[in-house]
Order: structure tokens, then sequence, then C-alpha cells
């Protein structure tokens, strides 16, 4: 490092190196705790909320680890075997995990293809550009919170626009947005893209700008119609993104939490359909405090979704070369 | 209607590629984008009807009569809902969380940019690994360890350990590595010392990082709703989001109040969405283009 470093000095710089390396003994001069004190702030946080955490989760699901009771019984695999064996709640919890993987496909193949659209409609040279971008991500900053309870409205099987609007156009005005299956997971998925749609669709865009413009040209010369340039330049120089896109999606929509604890609510409506694994998982471990089985799930949920986001990986980064 | 209008108009004003076909796109385009938009303008239309409009069997697009009612419900210090204190609690929340992840990210940064230390490697590959580690994991432990500290029902739950996040370093050391070093380097050798490079030199020359990296922690804390919902417990210790949540099931179908409390809390981050928008978007398409 200290002699790549000197080789890009500039010549003055390096001039006045030679001078005061014969008297100090090199540029490098730092203290050897200097360091450390700069890592020093970030790594307190980073051994105490990050490091610990990840190795005490591990510890914690090896126990009947309930916070209220003044005993926590190491019961070694217990809390995993419990969750294959059936017993207890461990039904209740693949039913949360079914609902999850329920989100999730169909959640995340709208949220693949439409952000894309909207990049493909935003790439190209129009007046006010940047407002149509701007507005397609704007729900994204507003957070879950408010996204939440404003569909919960919209969606409202009686007084929600939607169904009012439905209505007035001659279709059924009493859809079960917020208790019916499969209505409510029309309505979670939709609110869904409306949020998150702007946030792919950036990522989508800056893939785009990264596409060389001659591949266009040659093509163009080469007689491909729009449909062709979009299919043979556009989709193979967006493959890197894509990947990228559909990972965080993938792994966004297995950790949905605040569209239905806001929108169906609590316990999932209809009868815990549509309550999803992190739901499950907080209530079992911050509502009943039953953190062990709680850590055990996490666990399990965890190493779904790296094998998942693994294979991902494999699977589209496979077609790059 | 908008859409014949502006088809109508005369075609390639500036240049000839601009057919009929391509003003109905684009009518088209901003005839989506309302309804994209639809949403969020019924959010404020409704803040301003009475609780009894909200729910009247054909809903109306302006508020008749025109109230404050939801705002004054909301602005109501004898509140159980206290939402102004709720306000000001994510405003704490959310510019102390900032603050944390701007100094301990970018320091933690420079050093891995530019200096050479035993375990450098080690903590680098530990602090990537993790933007891997699925964050549910983190949740029970991370309870146990807030609670341990008796930070349970404070601000201090929200403000810190959510600051741990290895993006801030990951994203601050990329632009330190970008930087031209001879600066650095230069001030070295005329006997400055790490900190006041780092402060006097690399700081400056990182506004737009600093930027970009401020604004989506202030975005993330200001709209985070798992975490505070579970270690925020009392009635005037929540922020916004989880107070939203409590609005939501208190109020019930008041949705003039109810709104009244989303509108209050989009404010902040649409007006810093809109003077950073730049910062926002190029932060999240740089993290996409990482992948």
């Amino acid at each position: 490092m200290a002699t790549q470093e000197t080789t890009r000095v500039t010549a003055s710089g390096l001039a006045r190196s030679r001078a005061r390396a014969a008297t100090r003994g090199g540029p490098q001069k730092q203290g050897t705790f200097t360091p450390y004190l700069f890592m020093l702030p970030y790594m307190i946080l980073f051994g105490i909320f990050v490091a610990a955490p990840t190795i005490s989760a591990f510890w914690i699901s090896l126990h009947n680890w309930d916070y209220l009771l003044p005993g926590k019984p190491f019961t070694g695999l217990d809390n995993y075997i419990d969750l294959f064996s059936g017993s207890g709640s461990a039904g209740l919890f693949w039913k949360s995990m079914w609902a999850t993987a329920q989100f999730t496909i169909y959640s995340v193949p709208p949220l693949v293809i439409f952000p894309l659209l909207v990049a493909v409609v935003l790439h190209q040279k129009f007046p006010g550009r940047n407002f149509f971008r701007a507005v397609y991500f704007a729900p994204y900053v507003l957070g879950v919170a408010v996204v939440g309870i404003l569909w919960r409205y919209l969606l409202d099987p009686t007084v929600g626009v939607i169904n009012y609007y439905l209505g007035l156009i001659g279709l059924p005005s009493d859809i079960p947005w917020t208790n019916g299956l499969p209505w409510a997971w029309i309505g979670l998925v939709g609110m869904t893209v409306w949020w998150t749609a702007g946030f792919n669709a950036v990522i989508y865009l800056a893939g785009l700008q990264g596409i060389p413009r001659d591949l266009y040209e040659a093509a163009r010369v080469d007689g491909a119609s729009r449909w062709q340039q979009f299919r043979h330049v556009t989709l193979p120089g967006l493959r890197p993104v894509t990947l990228f896109v559909v990972t965080v999606t993938i792994l966004a929509s297995a950790n949905v939490f605040g569209q239905p604890y806001l929108v169906t609510g609590q316990s999932g409506a209809p009868g815990n359909a549509t309550r999803t694994a992190i739901m499950y998982i907080t209530g079992e471990g911050l509502g009943r405090f039953r953190m062990g089985s709680a850590s055990a799930m996490s666990i399990l949920l965890a190493s779904i979704l790296a094998i998942i986001g693994a294979f991902n990986f494999r699977l589209l980064g496979r077609r790059n070369d | 209607m908008a859409e014949a209008a502006v088809a109508s108009r005369p075609p390639g004003r500036s240049t000839g590629s601009r057919r009929p076909l391509w003003w109905l796109a684009y009518a088209a385009l901003i005839v989506f984008t309302a309804f994209y938009v639809a949403p969020f303008v019924w959010m404020i239309v409704t803040s301003f009807k009475t609780n009894a409009a909200t729910t009247a069997a054909t809903p109306t697009w302006i508020p008749q009569p025109f109230v404050t009612e939801g705002y004054s419900e909301i602005a109501n210090p004898a509140l159980d809902q206290p939402v102004l204190k709720w306000f000001l609690n994510s405003v704490i929340s959310a510019v102390g969380h900032t603050l944390t992840v701007l100094v301990t990210a970018s320091m933690a940064a420079y050093a891995l940019a530019r200096m050479e230390f035993t375990g450098k490697r080690l903590m680098f590959g530990l602090i990537i690994a993790t933007l891997f580690i699925p964050p549910i994991i983190f949740l029970i432990p991370n309870y146990l360890i807030v609670d341990t500290f008796g930070w349970i029902d404070t601000l201090m739950a929200v403000i810190v350990p959510t600051a741990a996040t290895a993006f801030g370093v990951f994203f601050m050391r990329q632009f330190f590595v970008s930087l031209p070093i001879e600066l650095e380097e230069a001030a070295l050798l005329d006997g400055a010392n790490h900190w006041a490079i780092f402060t006097r030199i690399v700081l400056p020359l990182s506004k737009p990082a600093l930027a970009t990296l401020a604004v989506l922690s202030f975005l993330n804390n200001w709209n985070d709703f798992l975490w505070p919902l579970f270690v925020l417990v009392s009635g005037p210790n929540l922020t916004l989001p989880p107070g939203l949540s409590q609005l939501q099931s208190s109020y019930g179908t008041d949705y003039a109040v109810i709104m009244a409390g989303g509108v209050l809390a989009s404010i902040p981050v649409l007006i810093i969405f809109t003077v950073a928008q730049r910062y926002v978007i190029e932060g999240v398409a740089r993290s996409g283009l990482k992948g």
C-alpha cells in the first residue's frame, strides 16, 4: 500500500515526499492505534447490535426462553424439533409461512415487471420526465405506516372509494378487500406495488443508463424493430440489475409485515390467512414473550431466505457469461 | 377529456417523430400518473372533511364542508393520542439516528478506505457479510439487549441499534475510495494527522455522499414501523409510525383524524424528497448498481 500510494502521488508531492522521507522516515506516520480509534465507534455499535445478536439468536433458540419466567432451561434443539413435529403452535407458524410464501409469489412478478415498464417509459426523452420519475418514486418515501392506514381506508369494503368506483362501472361494490380471499391478497399486493414500484424502477433506470447506445444503433442498422431491440439489447443489458431487483424484492416480500398488520389486522383476516411469518414471529417472541421458539422460527425463516437468495444469484448469474 | 385534447394537438412541433401515436402515449401516461397520485390526494382531501363526510355513501373529491377538525383533533394536547408529541419524538429520533450513522459510518469507512491495519480485512468482511443476514434474526436478541440497557420505551431504543447497519460504512467507503488521494497525501506530508485530514479535507469533499447517506438514514428512521412498534410502549413515547397504527385502532372510522395523522407524518419526508430528490434517487440507484 505504501509503495502504491507513493507511485500515485503528484510530481511535486513526490519531491516533497523524498525530502521528508529523508528526515522523518517515510510518509506513513499514522499511529498504531489511529485506525482502531477510527473504527471504534462503529465497531461498538456493530458488536452490540449486529454481531452479538447474530450469535445470541442461535443461543436463545436452544432454550425454553420465556422472557416472563426466571429460569430459561437449555432444551437443545427442542424448539426446532417442535416446529417440524407439528406440536404446540407449529401449525400456526407453518400457516404463517404459507401466507408469506403466497404474498411473495403473488407480489414479486408485478414488482419486477411493472417497474421495468415504468423505467423503460421514463427512459425515453419527453417533457416532464423528471417530474414523472419523482411521482412514481414518491410513495416509497412515505413509509409503510402511512401507506397502511391510507390503503386500509381505500380498500374498506363498505366506505372505501375502490369499491365505490367498482360499483360505478358496474362491477361488484362489496368486495371484501380486507377480510376475504383472494381479495385480501390482491389488495395487499396492489398497495405494495403502489408503494415500492418506484424503488425498483429507479434501479432499472440506472441499469438502462448503463447500456451503451451503440448497441441500439447497431441493432437499428441491422433492421431490428423496437420490440427486437428491447428483447435482444435492453433485456440482456439489464440482466445484472434484474438479478438484483428480483433478489431484493423476494427478500422484501418475504419480510412483509406492515401492510397486513395495518390492512387485514394483527390476526391477518380472514382467519389468520394473511398473517405472515414476521407477524407470527413478532407475536410469538414480543407479544407472548416465548423468545426461544420465536428465535428458532427466525433462524428457520432466515435460512430459507438465504438459500433462496443464493439460488437466485446462481440461476441468474449463470446466464451472464 | 384531456386525452382527446392532447391527442388532437398538432404533432411534431419540435421533432418530426412526434406522431399522433406519441401524443396518445403521452396522454395515457398522464392519465395513468393521475391514477397513481390519486390515493395520496385522497388522503389529503379526506383530512379536510368532517368525520361524517369521510364515510358518506357518495365520496367527493372536494371536502364539503371544508373543515380542519381532523387537524385540531390531533393537535389537542389533552388527547390520549398525542400526535404532536409523536411528531417531536420522530424528529428527535430521525435526527439523532442520522447523526449517529454519519459520524460512526464515515469514521470507520475512512479507516477502511485509507489505512492499513491488522484485522482490516476481517472487519470489513464481517461488516459486509451482515448485509446479507435477514434482519429478523436480530429482532429478539436486540430487544433483550435494549431491555438490558433500560432503553425499552425510550427514544434511545429507536436511535441507536439501527445505526449499526453496515450500509452506511459500505456506502461511505466506496465513496472515499473514489476520491483522489493526492490531497490527503500532500496534507499528510505537511504534517497533518489523520483526524485533521479526515475532518478538513475528506469530509468537505464528501458532501454529496454524506447528504445521500443523511437523507436515506433520515427516511429509514422516520418510516421505521416494526421495531418502534415493539420497543416503544406507552402513549407519549411513540414515534409517528406506531402512533399512526394506534390512531387507526382507537379512531376506527374517524377517517378525517386518521388521514390528518397520515398527512402530518408525510409532510417532512415529502419536503425532504422534493428538496433532496437527487440524493434520494441517486442513493437508491447506486445501491442497485452495487448488486
